[in-house]
């Protein structure tokens, strides 16, 4: 029971010191690192609470993909680093107003809760956490796991097309328009008549 | 010391707030403002899945996955539109965008 207090507190702390790192960091690139490091440690806190799938998923989802997208986009734009923190001091104010307003009115919500009912933790049933959540998306939310799976296909081809460019003067092979060639366009036979030039 | 429901809850809260701060804090680079859009996300997946394994049942662990299919597509096609509006503006500043503003 000690591990399991010393690892929640050893994960929580890095999480949130790297949510705290992806907001402040200079470089964009740091900030995608950092937000690899919050992704792996919530992963690590989702293993705690015992959802097992959750865990795995996030890393391939977030850390495997989405880090990695915005990995890719922020080494694509070249950003003026200089210019982009302007104005950095001159919004800390307002946002830290605001970010204290909402994390009173969280933590009066999280306090309100733990006043009323503490739930009990789970108990860790005779099948696995995958196996169970598999037997409930395959039957009961079947309709809403195809919802899911439309989502990412809507998503993969808005994200195609937006990024698709046919740039003018372009020489591309037309395959259809070899095929479609003939023999009488392709050739012609010019009769050269004898002591005389073509 | 038993860890419980409320510590998980206060890291969520923690999180989100960073995520909000963030936004605030950001407002020349939209790469951090759709970082900080996916802390938000994890906040309300941690969120989702601390009441779940709480004694609220399964369901909140499948809308955890949903909301992550949804993370992952928007950040698809957000970063699809950043890439397309940098090719044609050569920048990507918030306040230069403007251009719906009428």
């Amino acid at each position: 029971m000690i591990l399991q207090t010393l690892a929640f507190y050893v994960f929580a702390a890095v999480t949130i010191a790297a949510g705290a790192m992806v907001i402040v960091a200079r470089n964009p690139v740091h900030s995608v690192l950092y937000l690899i490091l919050a992704f792996f440690n919530s992963a690590a806190l989702f293993l705690l609470m015992g959802a097992e799938f959750i865990a795995m998923i996030l890393v391939i989802v977030y850390v495997g993909a989405v880090a990695v997208l915005f990995l890719f986009v922020v080494m694509m734009l070249d950003i003026n680093l200089a210019e982009i923190k302007q104005g950095f001091l001159r919004y800390l104010p307002i946002g830290a107003l605001i970010g204290l307003v909402l994390f009173g009115e969280l933590l009066l919500v999280v306090g309100a809760l733990a006043a009323g009912s503490g739930g009990q933790p789970a108990a860790a049933g005779a099948i696995g956490n995958t196996r169970a959540l598999g037997q409930l998306i395959y039957t009961q939310y079947f309709y809403l796991f195809q919802a899911a799976g439309m989502v990412l296909l809507v998503a993969m081809i808005g994200a195609i097309v937006l990024t698709l460019r046919s740039r003018p003067g372009v020489r591309r092979q037309r395959i259809a328009h070899q095929i479609d060639r003939r023999k009488e366009e392709a050739i012609e036979l010019v009769k050269v008549p004898s002591g005389g030039g073509v | 010391m038993q860890i419980g429901l409320e510590h998980y809850l206060t890291v969520a809260a923690i999180l989100f707030t960073f995520g909000i701060f963030g936004i605030f804090l950001n407002r020349k680079n939209v790469i951090v403002i759709l970082m900080s859009v996916e802390l938000m996300l994890l906040a309300v997946n941690l969120n989702l899945v601390a009441f779940s394994t709480h004694g609220a049942g399964l369901v909140g662990q499948v809308f955890a996955m949903l909301v992550l299919t949804v993370a992952a597509a928007e950040a698809a096609i957000g970063l699809a539109i950043l890439v397309v509006y940098f090719r044609n503006r050569g920048t990507i500043a918030v306040e230069e965008i403007n251009m719906m503003k009428g």
